[in-house]
């Protein structure tokens, strides 16, 4: 069933877990931004972002503390039971995640910073629409995850296949490119490291859009043989 | 879903109610309630007061022949035998369906007699020293032997309130029950009193049926196997604890055991 609309009896425990999804769409919301500004550094080969990147990721990991103490509490005074438990467990897997995707971000803007003295790559727009895809997955999956609609979770979940596919194609089509000119190994390494970095950011977003499935119907999702 | 009979342990069946309807001077207090009890586990009847939980639990001793006024219908069987029947003598029935209630209520007696009492009116023991063993066993059974062999001729009143349900719980154990009822057997105890309590609920259903009605949903959650939910004279919801705990299927139950409102 979906989860309950209704309010708490104790009016401060409602609060309590509202704070929690506020948190979580705040830290979602960051992490988001996060990820764009690092890929468009990517794509200008620009430097400037790093301090930018770091102030925001000290913000992101501040979050999740904020959230682990959160659920913490609600465990100990609450006792969260039914939807509550469900969404109190899923916040604290889901923060988990979008720490690691915040982190994963950080590395793409710190590779932009290593490709600011080269000339404009090869492949930056397979880097460009990968990371687009990427975006679109997690900002599907917490739009999921605060509305409590599995629907478009299921859908990311099975588009990690499509991440994996353009991937694999850009580390072929990049190593092929470095097999030509040598002088792209350097570079060409960099842009690996996005590649990955992003394919990784897609695993994350599977993995919430998994919480997601079982907050909202207690079991979990499992594929059902038609991806 | 009135008709929540199936069984979710798996276990056989002690108690089988079909559409048992209850109602006191034609105030309908109970609708059409069908369930499956398994043996040698713990069922747990949870819901707000005046949901019908306790009434229910009153069916299965027929302690409801005792109210002016009170009416029962539909069928109920304990290892298919119909308790409803003319043939069924209460008294009986009661030994071998114990009660614990709210408050500790042992008799004014002796430690000793409180536990003895039930095997002598039954004639149960044939010597003193068969009542002894008797005696001994029940209260080694309830976890209260160590604490007050020394002093069996002491006045039951005389020990903690811990003591004195675990008291109520040897008398209920000394008549050989096949199933034991407890309506809200810690809600006068302190914590540690009640998980002394809890701990011997979870070693009793070894051997036998145990209903408990409570008001505390994590003391349902952990001494319990299945929970049903009443709510207004209706069972609404019955299945595994860890489900009903987890993930109800019924926005009632979802409501209530999540402290919203209905």
């Amino acid at each position: 069933m979906a989860l309950s609309r209704t309010a708490h009896i104790v009016t401060a425990y409602g609060e309590e877990l509202d704070q929690l999804a506020d948190d979580l769409a705040r830290m979602g919301g960051l992490v988001e931004t996060q990820l764009e500004k690092a890929i468009a550094a990517v794509v200008r080969r620009d430097a400037s972002i790093k301090p930018d990147i770091k102030a925001r990721e000290a913000q992101v990991n501040a979050l999740q503390v904020d959230i682990e103490k959160r659920v913490l509490r609600l465990f100990a005074l609450r006792q969260p039971l039914a939807t509550d438990l469900r969404m109190t467990i899923s916040a604290l897997k889901i923060a988990s995640d979008l720490e690691r995707v915040g982190d994963l971000a950080k590395n793409i803007a710190y590779r932009a910073g290593d490709l600011a003295g080269y000339a404009p790559l090869p492949l930056t727009q397979q880097v460009e629409r990968l990371g687009a895809i990427v975006i679109k997955q997690l900002r599907e999956v917490l739009d999921a995850q605060s509305s409590a609609d599995i629907e478009p979770a299921v859908r990311v979940w099975h588009s990690d296949d499509e991440v994996d596919e353009r991937y694999n194609t850009l580390v072929r089509e990049m190593l092929l490119a470095m097999t030509e000119d040598s002088g792209l190994v350097g570079p060409g390494v960099h842009i690996l490291f996005v590649a990955k970095n992003l394919e990784r950011i897609g695993d994350h977003a599977t993995n919430i859009a998994e919480a997601v499935h079982f907050m909202v119907t207690a079991s979990p999702l499992v594929d059902d043989g038609h991806s | 879903m009135t008709d929540a009979s199936h069984n979710p342990a798996e276990l056989p069946i002690k108690v089988a109610a079909r559409d048992v309807t209850v109602s006191y001077s034609g105030k309908q207090a109970l609708h059409n309630v069908s369930i499956d009890i398994p043996d040698r586990s713990v069922t747990a009847f949870i819901g707000p007061s005046g949901c019908g939980k306790s009434t229910f639990l009153r069916c299965l001793n027929r302690m409801n022949d005792t109210i002016e006024g009170a009416k029962v219908g539909g069928s109920l069987t304990i290892d298919g035998r119909e308790i409803n029947d003319k043939s069924i003598d209460p008294v009986v029935l009661r030994a071998s369906v114990g009660m614990v209630f709210q408050k500790p209520n042992p008799f004014p007696k002796s430690i000793y007699d409180n536990v003895a009492y039930g095997p002598r009116i039954h004639g149960l023991a044939l010597s003193r020293p068969e009542l002894d063993e008797i005696v001994e066993n029940a209260l080694r059974k309830a976890g209260l032997w160590d604490e007050v062999s020394d002093r069996l001729a002491h006045p039951g009143t005389s020990l903690s309130g811990g003591q004195q349900q675990r008291l109520v719980i040897a008398r209920a154990i000394a008549v050989n029950p096949e199933v034991i009822l407890m309506d809200e057997p810690c809600s006068a105890l302190d914590p540690i009193a009640t998980a002394r309590i809890e701990e011997l609920i979870d070693e009793l259903r070894e051997n036998y049926c145990i209903i408990i009605v409570t008001h505390s949903m994590q003391q349902a959650a952990r001494v319990s196997q299945q929970t049903a939910f009443f709510h207004m004279g209706n069972l609404v919801e019955y299945g595994p604890t860890e489900d009903i705990f987890t993930n109800p299927r019924d926005s009632r139950t979802q409501d209530y055991i999540t402290g919203r409102f209905g």
